[in-house]
């Protein structure tokens, strides 16, 4: 290949900035995800392979680790989703102004932050509708 | 006067009209997948228990079966389009981007086949 400078050039990226900050925040949940995507497809297997093969797929699910996992994919989902929309909304031609797009980042963060911990509350908060 | 050069004209090579295929694919399943996985997430948070039994009968619903199919088979294509395009991005070097390509293909593939097959089975009383 011949050697032209390519992009992304990660070094001379200012993750401060708030455009740089949540494009990338936007790549690195949905990489997450696709890795959700795994645990998901090994949880759906075992589930098919009868209740001998889901209680041992069960005891490395419940794993302390796995707790963690959970959390970050909800918050991943979470960000991802409402980011998501955001991009949509863009591809309509809307909200593109640099006042606009400073807002709807803010607006991102807020929402996808309170849906992550409505999501970490229902499913770790024993009672919050299991019995 | 055409713009087109001699050598194209006789190759007959041109736009081929799917410069923007991947683009609009990842757009379709976003919109899909805004739904499909708010309803998976909420049904799978609902469930009263995760124990084998209760997975089950919550697959053994027609609906439950055909959204979970459609959920795997959209997420993973999704997946796929955006995995790809970060593969693009970082990895530089023209076999390990190809070999990386292949592989996440591969896996993609695999994971909506095995998706699919395992709510297909639940669904059918194959775990009972």
């Amino acid at each position: 290949m011949p050697q032209r400078p390519l992009s992304p050039h990660l070094s001379v990226y200012q993750m401060y900035r708030y455009t740089l900050f949540t494009s990338f925040l936007n790549r690195a949940t949905g990489v997450l995800l696709s890795i959700g995507l795994l645990v998901f497809v090994y949880w759906l297997m075992a589930v098919a392979g009868g209740s001998h093969a889901y209680a041992r797929a069960s005891a490395v699910l419940s794993l302390g680790i796995f707790k963690l996992v959970y959390m970050g994919l909800l918050l991943a989902f979470s960000y991802h989703l409402v980011a998501g929309i955001r991009h949509l909304i863009w591809d309509t031609g809307r909200g593109l102004e640099r006042q606009q797009a400073k807002r709807s980042a803010w607006i991102v963060g807020v929402v996808s932050l309170v849906l992550m911990l409505l999501f970490v509350y229902w499913a770790f908060c024993p009672g919050a509708h299991r019995s | 006067m055409s713009l087109r050069s001699p050598l194209g004209r006789a190759l007959g090579t041109g736009s081929a009209k799917e410069g923007v295929h991947h683009w609009w694919m990842q757009r379709l399943t976003s919109i899909a997948l805004v739904p499909l996985s708010i309803w998976f997430v909420v049904s799978l948070l609902s469930l009263p228990s995760l124990d084998h039994a209760t997975v089950v009968a919550w697959m053994g619903q027609s609906w439950t079966a055909l959204l979970l199919i459609l959920f795997v088979l959209v997420a993973t294509w999704h997946s796929q389009l955006g995995v790809r395009v970060v593969a693009e991005d970082y990895i530089h070097g023209a076999g390990a981007k190809t070999l990386t390509l292949v592989v996440l293909t591969f896996v993609h593939a695999l994971v909506a086949a095995a998706g699919v097959f395992a709510v297909l089975k639940v669904a059918c009383g194959g775990a009972a």
